[in-house]
C-alpha cells in the first residue's frame, strides 16, 4: 500500500510538472476507458456468480420457481438489458414476469464495482442458453452509465 | 438405445431436482396471523433488541442504527468502515443484560479496517445513554480480510454469566478456514462484557489458537439465543444445498463442516458422502431443503399460547417465519408462520410480550396474536 503511494506520488509530481510545458488550450481530455476482452470479462464474471448470485439463482442459472427467477433462458435479460444490469448494480424490488411466470421478491444491491456488474452481467449473457441470443457485451461504460433513479 | 437412456436419466433427474425444492414437512395454517408494520424505511432490518421499557433498537445493513420509542423511529447511528456488499454490512445488535447499570450497546458489522482489501466480521461496544450513542469501540476484528461476500455469521447473545457470544461463518474458505482454530472464520466465540477473553476459554492456552473461539467447525450462523431454562446457547445455521442445521453449543466442540454435512454443493454434486464422525457434534435438527434461516427466538410470553415454549426461525428462501415445535427428542412438528410475507431476515420477542419480525423490503413488524 505504501508503495503504491509512493508510486502515485511520483507520478502525480511528473504529471504537475510536465503540465507547466503545455499551452493552456490543454484543459479539455477525456480519460481513456480500454474495455476488458469479453472472454476475460465472462471468466471473472464467473468468479463475481459463484460468490454473490449462485445461492438464489443456482449453478445452473435455473433459479427456484416462484421465488428466485430464472436466469437461463430468461427473456427478461434478452428483452430488459438496461432492467438487468440497473438490478445487479442497484437491487430489484416488486413483481417481475420472467419466462410467463410471474415473481415477486427484493433483492438487494450487492455491493459490486462496475467493472464487477459488467463481468457478471457478460457471465449470465454468455451462459446458461442466453449465449443463443447472441447479447452484445456490457462495457464498464454502460454500466457506469445506468443510475438508480 | 444409449440415447434414450441418457435423455430418460437425464429428464428423471430434472423432475428429481424440482422436487427436491418441495418441503413436504412443514404444515401450512389455515388461518395464517397478520401484522402490523412498526417501521417501514430499513430496507434490511438485519439486528432487533429491546430495552426493559419496551423501547427498541434495530440495524439496517446498509450502516445506521435506529432506536424506536413511542411510535417515534430515530437513527441513533452511522456506523464507520461498514464493507456493505454481498451478505456483509451492518448486522446484529444486542443490550447489556445489566442495561442501564452497564449502558452498554454490542453490535456486529462487515468492516474494511485492516490491511488487506475486502472485509471481515468486527464486533463492536458503545454506550446508549438518555437515547444517544457514543464512544464505538471495536472489541474484536476478524481477520484477514477478504473481497468474498459470503458468510459473515452475525449474531449476539448473552448467557447467564454474562459471556458474551458472537457468530462468524466461513467466509466462503470452507477448506480452510472452520476446521482450522488458528484462523478466524467458521467459528463461535465467547468474550467477556469489555471484550477481553475470558481465561476458561476452551483454547485460551493453545499458542496458535484464536483464544476467543469458542466452538468451531460453523458455516455460517445466523440466528443465536439462550434457552429459557437450560441456559444453553443455540444457535441455527445455514448449510449449502441442503443441510441447514440447529446446533447447541459446547464449549470446544466441533461442528463439522465441511467434513460432516446433509447438505450438497450448489451444482448438485458432493463434497463429502459423511454426515457423522467421532469428534464431531450432530445437529439438533437439518433441514432439508434449505429454508436460509436468520433470525431465532423462543417463545416464552403468553400472548401465543399455541407457540409457547417453541423457536421462530425466519427463512430467507421461503419468505416465512418458521414455527418449530420441540422437545427433549428433536423438532415434533414444522408450521409456516406470516407465509409470504418476505424475507424474513431477525426475530425477537420484545419486553412487551409480542413478537417483532425484521422483513426485508418490508421493515419491522409486530406480529398479532390471534384474537
Amino acid at each position: 500500500m505504501k508503495y503504491l503511494f509512493v508510486l502515485f506520488f511520483i507520478a502525480y509530481n511528473s504529471y504537475n510538472t510536465g503540465l507547466e510545458f503545455e499551452s493552456e488550450n490543454s484543459s479539455g481530455y477525456f480519460p481513456i476507458t480500454q474495455e476488458k476482452d469479453l472472454k476475460q470479462s465472462i471468466k471473472d464474471g464467473q468468479g463475481v456468480y459463484s460468490g454473490f448470485c449462485m445461492r438464489c439463482h443456482l449453478s445452473e442459472g435455473e433459479g427456484v420457481e416462484g421465488i428466485y427467477p430464472p436466469l437461463a433462458n430468461s427473456n427478461w435479460l434478452a428483452e430488459k438489458r438496461m432492467e438487468s444490469i440497473k438490478s445487479v448494480k442497484y437491487g430489484l424490488n416488486g413483481e417481475i414476469e420472467v419466462n410467463g411466470k410471474t415473481y415477486n421478491n427484493n433483492m438487494t444491491s450487492m455491493g459490486l464495482t462496475d467493472r464487477e456488474v459488467a463481468d457478471v452481467m457478460n457471465y449470465i449473457m454468455n451462459s446458461f442458453g442466453n449465449e443463443d441470443r447472441d447479447l452484445s457485451q456490457v462495457t464498464l461504460d454502460e454500466v457506469s452509465s445506468i443510475s438508480e433513479e | 438405445m444409449m440415447n434414450i437412456k441418457a435423455l430418460t436419466l437425464g429428464l428423471l433427474s430434472i423432475s428429481f431436482m424440482a422436487c427436491a425444492q418441495n418441503d413436504n414437512t412443514i404444515d401450512t395454517l389455515e388461518e395464517d396471523y397478520s401484522h402490523e408494520v412498526i417501521i417501514d424505511n430499513i430496507e434490511i432490518p438485519w439486528g432487533l433488541d429491546f430495552f426493559e421499557d419496551g423501547s427498541f433498537l434495530a440495524t439496517s445493513k446498509e450502516g445506521q442504527i435506529f432506536y424506536h420509542k413511542n411510535g417515534t423511529t430515530t437513527k441513533v447511528a452511522d456506523v464507520p468502515n461498514v464493507y456493505n456488499r454481498g451478505q456483509g454490512g451492518l448486522m446484529d445488535v444486542k443490550i447489556h443484560p445489566d442495561y442501564p447499570q452497564k449502558p452498554w450497546i454490542y453490535f456486529t458489522h462487515a468492516s474494511t479496517q485492516g490491511d488487506e482489501d475486502g472485509g471481515h466480521t468486527a464486533l463492536v461496544k458503545a454506550d446508549f445513554i438518555d437515547g444517544k450513542l457514543s464512544n464505538m469501540e471495536t472489541l474484536y476484528k476478524a481477520s484477514p480480510n477478504t473481497t468474498k461476500g459470503q458468510h459473515f455469521g452475525s449474531r449476539l447473545e448473552f448467557d447467564k454469566d454474562g459471556y458474551l457470544y458472537m457468530s462468524i461463518g466461513d467466509r466462503g474458505e470452507r477448506e480452510v478456514n472452520p476446521q482450522d482454530i488458528s484462523r478466524d472464520a467458521g467459528k463461535i466465540y465467547r468474550f467477556n462484557d469489555d471484550g477481553s477473553v475470558p481465561e476458561d476459554n476452551p483454547f485460551y492456552t493453545d499458542g496458535n489458537a484464536k483464544k476467543a473461539i469458542y466452538s468451531y467447525g460453523h458455516r455460517n450462523p445466523q440466528g443465536m439465543e439462550i434457552h429459557p431454562e437450560s441456559g444453553e446457547i443455540w444457535v441455527h445455521e445455514h448449510g449449502p444445498r441442503g443441510g441447514d442445521e440447529i446446533n447447541i453449543i459446547k464449549k470446544g466442540a466441533n461442528y463439522g463442516w465441511p467434513v460432516i454435512s446433509y447438505g450438497i454443493n450448489y451444482n448438485g454434486t458432493e463434497f463429502t458422502d459423511q454426515t457423522s464422525q467421532p469428534g464431531m457434534e450432530q445437529p439438533f435438527y437439518y433441514w432439508v431443503p434449505s429454508i436460509a434461516p436468520s433470525g431465532m427466538t423462543f417463545v416464552t410470553s403468553d400472548k401465543y399460547p399455541e407457540l409457547k415454549g417453541n423457536i421462530l426461525a425466519g427463512s430467507l428462501k421461503f419468505q416465512y417465519l418458521e414455527h418449530l415445535v420441540i422437545n427433549e427428542n428433536g423438532v415434533q412438528k414444522r408450521e409456516k408462520l406470516l407465509n409470504k410475507v418476505g424475507r424474513v431476515r431477525s426475530v425477537k420477542q420484545g419486553t412487551d410480550g409480542f413478537i417483532y419480525v425484521g422483513i426485508e423490503g418490508v421493515g419491522v413488524v409486530k406480529m398479532l396474536p390471534k384474537s
